[in-house]
């Protein structure tokens, strides 16, 4: 496990030196300016505003970094050949992919909590107050960290056999298709061929389901997050994300490098 | 006793101790093609051995399939047949890289960290202690002469630099086999010396080094043996005055010819350098060229027996592959 975060430590700090946290700053800045705004024309729907953006602003931000580097964890260090040294170490494959993926969610943890303060600040900012059921705002934050480690995850997969472009296509398309799993799985018969909707059922079940981490609404409106709803996207992603991950470490494992 | 037999192919020998890198039938196809269904051999049944404490230079022509076996060697690819085993336990097992040091061709490590940090982050890999491990690192960077540059990002570094960062991070952990590709590429004559001398100290600490090159002169002075590789198949392994033996080239007699002497068609034959001949001669004619010399008042002033340098040896196989290929082709066709 040593080598694990060894592994993690460094991709942590390759994030930062490449300036990825730099995006605090437009968070930051978009969060001034809506503050501001929303401060000015108060018709009592400051913390729907305030909360709604600040949290499409993490989601966003936290999905282009996961797709991004995600996908470039494991093809980046092929194409410059960095990893022939550090394979020749003693690292097993499925280490260093577990220490990439640990390395990234930590960055994204790290980038989600940072925003995550601001956005608290312009709450504060704009209500003068912080709430008990303010506290649904933390519970969204931590299902946007559930869905981004599941994106990295996916990301990585992906690297592991495709080019790079290939893959963010790929992982994108699969979050597109996971936002609709819920659609999926409750077409009426009436609207679509039997066969068809069998199989979109079918294929609801496989696909991550990325719309229970979405409590965005919620969230808006200080409304209570069920300590089930925590529990059960806690293990599914979890569980999903050690699947994929299990499958990514068994084709790097098998990989020849260029 | 190991020797070479008439083809140069190196014979194992059951009664030397265990090699410290040994390679059995070691073979590897990649696919290729818009599906990737057909397959192009790049490495063809490699069965070689390297002893402990020896330096080996593994020689050969570029796509000759010597990065290809350190590839394998270092499992950063698999073999479609065969198998090699290092200081006694299989590749596959990951505590031999405990013991083992690579420097890959023209390496390129992370360039947002300094060398000091890249060298760090890889003696982590080995467990050693934080204090042991800063000592080791200065220790390193002062060996490669990176000792003032330690501490700049390697965005920054030349070639010639990360190639000196690659040397050192393959023996920061004093391993017990080191295994060079290309150690020499992109350095410049100071550096290629450098290598040179931590080449010949790793020798003298009785470490093994196993290094690929397609520079002969380096191979001539460092190593104990050489393998050479053409095509992806060995052409023979053996000590580089050994394997250009084989193939000797005949006699030359040198000589000096006094002025009114006359020696007819030989003389023609020869190349003059001063007022001294070279004449390069069969060694079955020896006897005859050297009496019709006399004859014409020729002082002869030595016979030596004329070895083809390692680089017309090298040469010879690369012509000898080539043929065997467009004879392939030919038939083919």
């Amino acid at each position: 496990m040593t080598r694990v975060g060894t592994v993690a430590l460094n991709t942590f700090r390759e994030a930062v030196r490449d300036r990825v946290l730099y995006n605090l700053v437009f968070f930051a800045l978009v969060m001034m300016a809506a503050a501001i705004l929303v401060g000015q024309i108060s018709v009592n729907i400051e913390q729907i505003v305030i909360v709604t953006l600040g949290l499409s602003a993490i989601s966003i931000i936290g999905l282009l970094i996961s797709l991004f580097i995600g996908v470039g964890l494991v093809s980046k260090e092929i194409d410059k050949r960095t990893l022939y040294a550090l394979l020749a170490k003693p690292l097993r494959r499925w280490e260093f992919i577990l220490g990439k993926f640990a390395g990234l969610s930590l960055t994204l943890a790290v980038n989600t909590v940072a925003m995550s303060a601001g956005l608290f600040l312009a709450l504060f900012y704009v209500k003068h107050s912080i709430e008990r059921a303010d506290t649904a705002v933390l519970v969204a934050v931590y299902f946007i960290l559930l869905k981004l480690a599941l994106v990295v995850a996916l990301a990585m997969l992906f690297s592991c056999f495709t080019t790079p472009l290939l893959a963010i296509l790929f992982t994108a398309g699969l979050y597109i298709a996971g936002l609709f799993v819920h659609e999926m799985r409750n077409m009426q018969p009436n609207t679509i061929d039997p066969a068809l909707g069998g199989f979109l059922r079918g294929i609801s079940y496989v696909l991550p389901n990325f719309e229970n981490f979405d409590v965005m609404g919620a969230a808006a409106h200080g409304r209570v997050i069920s300590g089930m709803l925590i529990a059960q996207n806690t293990v599914y992603a979890a569980l999903y994300c050690a699947i994929v991950l299990a499958v990514a470490m068994a084709i790097f494992s098998q990989r020849n490098l260029k | 006793m190991a020797g070479i037999d008439l083809f140069g192919v190196y014979r194992k020998n059951e009664s030397m101790a265990e090699p410290a890198i040994d390679i059995e039938n070691l073979t590897k196809d990649y696919p290729h093609g818009f599906l990737q269904l057909r397959k192009r051999r790049s490495l063809e049944s490699l069965t070689m051995q390297v002893q402990v404490g020896e330096v080996f230079g593994f020689l050969g022509p570029n796509g000759a399939g010597k990065s290809t076996t350190i590839k394998l060697l270092m499992r950063l690819i698999f073999p479609t047949a065969g198998s090699a085993r290092i200081l006694g336990k299989p590749i596959s097992d990951i505590e031999m890289h405990r013991d083992i040091g690579y420097l890959p061709e023209q390496p390129y490590f992370y360039d947002y960290l300094t060398a000091a940090e890249v060298l760090d982050y890889f003696a982590r890999f080995h467990d050693f202690a934080a204090a042991e491990r800063r000592e080791r690192v200065q220790r390193m960077l002062k060996k490669v002469g990176l000792e003032s540059a330690g501490r700049i990002q390697l965005r920054k570094y030349s070639k010639g630099m990360l190639q000196r960062v690659g040397l050192a991070q393959a023996i920061l952990h004093d391993p017990a086999v080191v295994v060079l590709d290309e150690p020499m590429s992109g350095l410049d004559p100071v550096g290629r010396r450098e290598v040179r001398d931590i080449i010949l100290e790793l020798k003298k600490q009785g470490k093994t080094v196993l290094f690929s090159t397609h520079i002969l002169s380096d191979a001539e002075m460092l190593c104990d043996r050489v393998g050479v590789i053409v095509g992806g198949k060995l052409q023979g392994v053996g000590a580089p005055s050994e394997l250009v033996g084989l193939k000797a080239q005949g006699m030359e007699i040198l000589f000096e010819l006094p002025a009114g002497g006359e020696s007819g068609d030989l003389l023609a034959q020869a190349t003059r350098t001063g007022d001294r001949y070279r004449l390069q001669v069969e060694e079955s004619g020896l006897y005859a060229a050297m009496q019709r010399l006399q004859a014409a008042g020729a002082k002869i002033l030595s016979v030596a027996q004329v070895k083809p340098s390692l680089e017309e040896y090298f040469m010879h196989l690369m012509a000898a592959d080539r043929a065997q290929a467009a004879a392939v082709e030919e038939r083919a066709k």
